[in-house]
């Protein structure tokens, strides 16, 4: 085996064989709100005695880590849990916003368990399968009973009873929210139970630790390879079973909203070990960011898109207007979206606000520095409602905005540009959540599960607590009742050996080519390179273009690249140019899956494929299907399995905002 | 802008640090303090030397990751966290000193970086309240006053990124601690553990080698989150209350 | 670092999740926390005993006669119930008591303090209020001042007059040397500043402060500091400047 060599592939990459469809997803028959009390009867226990003799591994510890180690824990598993950051407390969940979804019917506004079901394979673009889907919308309203126990303190009424407001384009009131800082509340309560749990001597965790390759014995995953990010020590973790929570991809793209050490290795080299990687090229575009101000810009910064229920979008009608905004007449405005979807004007959805700022952007008309950016402006709203009344409501927002860019967004419009956000698409899973490998599972956003081709606002929270306290917990004692406990393996085993052999080969040979270019620098460039082909809108030449160019930039990345310092020591350089490896391979991989995919669906959007007056354009009758890639080798086609996606309660309509 | 750097340098936990001083030119105003050390790095990292060491991760100000003091002060001259500082604080031909959180109990783990996991323990000794998944009672069975909710979300928004500790003069952990004490001893669910709460996470901090408060009132206004001085007042009033009842 | 200081002055860790804790005092002393509330509590008894103690100085203005006698019934207080005297020394015992508390709580908590930041800052800068940074000397000056001036005024051993039963010649001997009105008069200026921070501190271990309360609790600990050491200073003053011989 030889580790992300760069290799001149037997066959082109874009040569995909078609392997046998994935027919087995575990999703029971019956009634759809029946399905998960059958799985969960169906599925065996382990009795609570032998619960300590059975090792889990969690890797990430996010809202789905977190929730798992803890609750796995509380369970009588031994659970050993890692995570890269320095403290459980910091993993990337802590910057969610706005809220969390659940059908909770506290308004009285007509919502249920089946409208939170419906709405999500709707927004999701008829690409999700609907038993995980109708799952999901059950177990929310028992999330948000779980967290006020542990005491979120969530948004109160001042009867003392809990709010909820609309989100997303939605019309229920279904989201809960703690200020503008939901996600650290929910992680909060996460890692505190988890710390209960570490005190109790229930959960081993290692901070500052990084899977860095899985180790597969007889077919079933048993184990991990970690790096301890202090010392360097490359270290083997076995378990009976592994489970990965470690996020998204976004980061593929270098400026996305993730945090700057968010990363795909584990999901990666889990897929390298047999483990599909489904809709790779399922990515979010939220389309409310602060624009870059320059090349060193590192990362970029979400807001709310709320802000867009009282500003107005536009970019000035002639190109290259480089006056003043204040400056331009009334009438040389163009307030597009208002003009192209007249009755939704300034709410469409994530993905065509985000689509068509870029559309004015590549015409020339974009503002700020690089024309990447299009005006957000309060002026009317101000005019109509006060200064002040647009203060109560924004405030919080504006005083970041003017934080970061400097400008003041009460007298000048703000500037905005769409960013990556979050990724649909993740390992595959059958509906305990469980991968390709026997005894790996994958929770939260680094499966695929749920949200199909589009996630809705508030909704990524939801799945991973879903995921983390009820889900996985329920199903996998039924891998681990199947699957007792019995050869012990250790760090002598050959497989763990061979792991750890090439995940310190990598290493090695990261410090040892000694070349010119930063990692950083790698990373931007493929990060460039998948914004411009793989990022709002694909095409077949571009994805083709970019897919001829990933493997040069692979090659030019294993010639040229300078990691100063050593494997054993603190090394943030060497942790970031092991990152990118993946990254090269994974983009090659999102290129792919875009390209086969030849419609537009969610936030995939194929100019091929379109309507006539430009909407995306869906082709059920070729792609509903989950599409689950198999890796073969570095640069090798992959083989694409298809899941046949079922739509029994939730019939496919083509969306419409004009 | 021109800037000279004066940064701490440290191999490793037990190596001796020394301040270095580097210059960086092309610094943009719209920079975060954060990409002004990327860009250093970036030159460090051609010129064959060893990069910067420091935390950071979210750059949104929340995860708590970055922690730098910056010319004496936790997180820099605004009050916000190290990467939601910009360039535009500084002006050209600045010196600017950049050095770990400085505490006994925060031993620096390379240059910038420090060992943060006493707070994770004084989170574990009873910064939670016991609710094992699967126990909760439906979320309206009990009310909370929005006053109490309010509240407790005002002292649960720490991020424990340690600035308080660090602008301490005697490193004391107090208002990290009071933080999470009043979060969860003002609401209804974390009545039951009021008392054990305050006295078990006082003894952690204790025993994690933190200073006593002598309300020099440093932390508060280093804290980028606001957490208010008050919150230590309030924890000194449950620990007797505790105490006096012995858990 | 932190294991030398604690080895010197234990404070382990309480047991979590035991049922089993020490005593109330235990669990005071046992803690930073708790030692800071037995600081604030010896504070506030000294520091009502200095209102007194200084309301009593007053009484040096009314003459040789009004004041010698004032001391005297020092002595009878609780009589014929207390024997002569007792009351005298069951008020010197509490205040021993809380000087010593409140000293040995403050010079372990120090070390404890020192000991958890013992690398400085390279780059300097003016941190708190001077009345904060200066607790800590201006303790230890008063804690000699105390001494001296109960060698001075009690037991007479350094008083120039040295006449038992005799305070009000005793005390216009100590303040016409220069030396008796500097340390004096130095020491009056010392308490000020502990008893401003102090009393403010003390309000907040204690629990008792709130942003609502603030404003209070301030110009309360400013108009005690002001109105003592006024008191106090008045004395060595007047007997400066004759008004008092």
């Amino acid at each position: 085996m030889t580790a992300s060599t760069p290799h001149t592939a037997s066959t082109a990459y874009t040569d995909y064989a078609t392997g046998a469809p994935v027919v087995d997803t575990k999703a029971p028959q019956g009634p759809i709100a029946e399905r998960w009390d059958t799985r969960r009867f169906e599925a065996k226990l382990v009795n609570p005695a032998n619960r300590r003799k059975q090792t889990v591994i969690v890797v990430g510890t996010g809202l789905a880590g977190g929730a798992a180690g803890a609750t796995l824990a509380e369970q009588g598993y031994r659970v050993v849990q890692f995570c890269y950051q320095d403290s459980p407390r910091r993993a990337h969940s802590i910057a969610a916003q706005g809220g969390i979804n659940a059908a909770k019917n506290y308004r009285n506004d007509g919502d249920s368990v089946h409208r939170l079901f419906y709405d999500t394979v709707k927004g999701g673009d008829f690409r999700a399968r609907e038993s995980n889907v109708h799952r999901l919308a059950q177990v929310s309203v028992e999330i948000i009973d779980q967290c006020v126990a542990q005491g979120v303190p969530f948004a109160r009424e001042y009867g003392g009873l809990l709010d909820t407001r609309s989100f997303g384009g939605v019309q229920v009131s279904r989201t809960f929210y703690a200020r503008g800082q939901t996600g650290q509340q929910l992680l909060l309560g996460a890692y505190q139970a988890l710390s209960r749990q570490i005190a109790a001597g229930n959960v081993e965790m290692h901070p500052r630790t990084e899977m860095l390759d899985l180790i597969v014995v007889d077919g079933r995953a048993r184990g991990i390879v970690a790096r301890d990010l202090v010392t360097g020590r490359i270290g083997t973790y076995f378990a009976d079973a592994v489970v990965l929570a470690s996020g998204g991809y976004g980061n593929v793209f270098y400026l996305s909203t993730n945090a700057m050490n968010s990363n795909a290795t584990a999901v990666w080299r889990a897929h390298r070990r047999g483990a599909y990687f489904a809709n790779p090229c399922f990515t979010q575009i939220h389309p409310t960011c602060i624009p870059r101000t320059g090349e060193h810009q590192s990362k970029l910064t979400l807001m709310s898109e709320s802000l867009r229920n009282d500003g107005r979008i536009w970019v000035p009608k002639a190109k290259g207007d480089a006056r003043a905004p204040r400056d331009i007449p009334e009438d040389e405005r163009d307030y597009y979206l208002e003009r192209i979807y007249p009755s939704f004007g300034n709410l469409v959805p994530r993905d065509i606000a985000s689509r068509a700022a870029k559309n004015v952007c590549d015409e020339g008309r974009g503002v700020g520095p690089g024309g990447q950016g299009v005006y957000l402006d309060f002026a009317d709203a101000i005019a109509r409602m006060g200064r002040k009344a647009v203060e109560a409501k924004y405030g919080n927002l504006f005083d970041m905005y003017a934080r970061i860019t400097d400008e003041d967004p009460y007298e000048v419009p703000m500037r905005i540009y769409p960013a990556v956000h979050y990724t649909m698409g993740g390992l595959w899973v059958d509906y305990d959540l469980q991968t390709t490998v026997p005894g790996l599972f994958a929770i939260g956003e680094a499966n695929f599960s749920d949200h199909g081709a589009n996630r809705l606002g508030a909704s990524a929270l939801m799945q991973g607590l879903a995921d983390g306290y009820f889900v996985l917990p329920s199903t996998i004692n039924d891998y681990l009742a199947r699957n007792p406990h019995k050869d012990e393996v250790g760090g002598d085993h050959p497989e763990a050996v061979a792991a750890v052999r090439e995940t310190e080969e990598r290493l090695a040979r990261l410090l040892a080519v000694d070349g010119d270019r930063t990692p950083d620098s790698f990373h931007r460039e493929i990060g460039e390179l998948m914004w411009e082909y793989c990022g709002m809108a694909r095409t077949d030449a571009g994805l083709r273009k970019a897919l001829a160019r990933i493997p040069e930039i692979r090659e030019e990345f294993w010639r040229r690249i300078k990691v100063p310092g050593t494997g054993e020591e603190f090394n943030q350089s060497l942790e970031k140019a092991n990152r990118i490896v993946d990254y090269l391979e994974l983009a090659e991989l999102m290129c792919l899956d875009a390209l086969h995919r030849a419609e537009s669906c969610g936030g995939h959007f194929r100019e091929e494929s379109q309507t006539a007056d430009g909407e995306a354009a869906r082709r059920d009758e070729a792609f509903s299907y989950a599409a689950a890639w198999e890796f073969t080798g570095t640069g090798e086609a992959p083989a694409l399995h298809k899941e046949d996606l079922v739509f029994e309660y939730v019939h496919p309509t083509q969306r419409s905002y004009a | 802008m021109k800037l000279t750097l004066r940064v701490w340098r440290q191999k490793n936990a037990g190596a001796e640090g020394a301040m270095s001083t580097y210059e960086v030119d092309g610094i943009a105003k719209d920079m975060s303090f954060l990409e002004m050390l990327d860009t250093l790095n970036e030159s460090l990292i051609l010129s064959g030397e060893d990069p910067v060491a420091f935390d950071h991760d979210c750059r949104e100000g929340i995860c708590g990751a970055c922690s730098l003091v910056i010319n004496g002060e936790a997180h820099g001259p605004e009050r916000t966290t190290t990467c939601q500082l910009h360039m535009r604080s500084f002006s050209d031909g600045d010196t600017i000193d950049i050095e770990p959180w400085r505490a006994s109990a925060f031993p620096v783990v390379k240059d910038l970086v420090v060992d943060r996991s006493a707070f994770d323990r004084i989170i574990e000794s009873g910064g939670y309240i016991t609710a094992p998944t699967g126990s909760a009672p439906e979320a309206h069975a009990t009310a909370v006053p929005k006053p109490a909710a309010d509240f407790a979300f005002e002292h649960a928004e720490c991020i424990g990124c340690g600035a308080c500790v660090a602008a301490c003069p005697n490193g004391s952990a107090m208002l990290f601690t009071s933080a999470k004490v009043n979060h969860l001893n003002v609401l209804p669910q974390g009545a039951p553990e009021r008392g054990s709460r305050v006295l078990d996470m006082v003894g952690q901090m204790d025993s994690e080698g933190f200073g006593g408060c002598t309300l020099a009132g440093e932390c508060a206004t280093a804290c980028p989150k606001g957490i208010p001085l008050f919150s230590i007042t309030r924890m000194n009033r449950e620990f007797v209350r505790a105490a006096r009842k012995r858990g | 670092m932190a294991g030398a200081v604690l080895t010197v002055e234990p404070m382990a860790a309480l047991d979590t999740r035991t049922d089993r804790r020490p005593s109330f005092v235990g669990l005071l002393w046992g803690s930073t926390v708790g030692k800071k509330t037995a600081m604030a509590v010896s504070g506030i008894v000294m520091l009502l005993y200095l209102v007194v103690h200084m309301l009593g100085n007053l009484k040096i203005f009314f003459g040789a006669a009004d004041f010698d006698a004032y001391a005297a019934w020092l002595r009878t207080i609780g009589e014929p119930f207390l024997h002569h005297e007792w009351f005298l020394w069951i008020a010197r015992v509490v205040l021993v008591a809380a000087v010593v508390t409140h000293a040995v709580a403050a010079f372990q908590l120090s070390r404890r303090d020192i000991a958890a930041r013992p690398v400085k800052y390279a780059h300097k800068r003016r941190r708190a209020s001077y009345a904060t940074r200066t607790m800590r000397w201006g303790g230890v000056i008063l804690g000699l001042f105390i001494v001296w001036h109960i060698l001075d005024l009690t037991t007479l051993t350094v008083n120039p007059h040295a006449a038992a039963g005799h305070p009000y010649a005793n005390v216009v001997a100590t303040f016409s040397t220069w030396y008796g009105d500097v340390i004096y008069i130095a020491a009056m200026l010392a308490l000020g500043l502990h008893i401003r921070h102090g009393f403010w501190s003390a309000a907040q271990t204690l629990g008792a402060g709130s942003a609502a309360r603030d404003r209070v609790l301030r110009t309360t600990a400013d108009a005690l500091a002001l109105l003592l050491t006024a008191g106090f200073v008045s004395v060595p003053v007047a007997v400066m400047t004759g008004l008092v011989s």
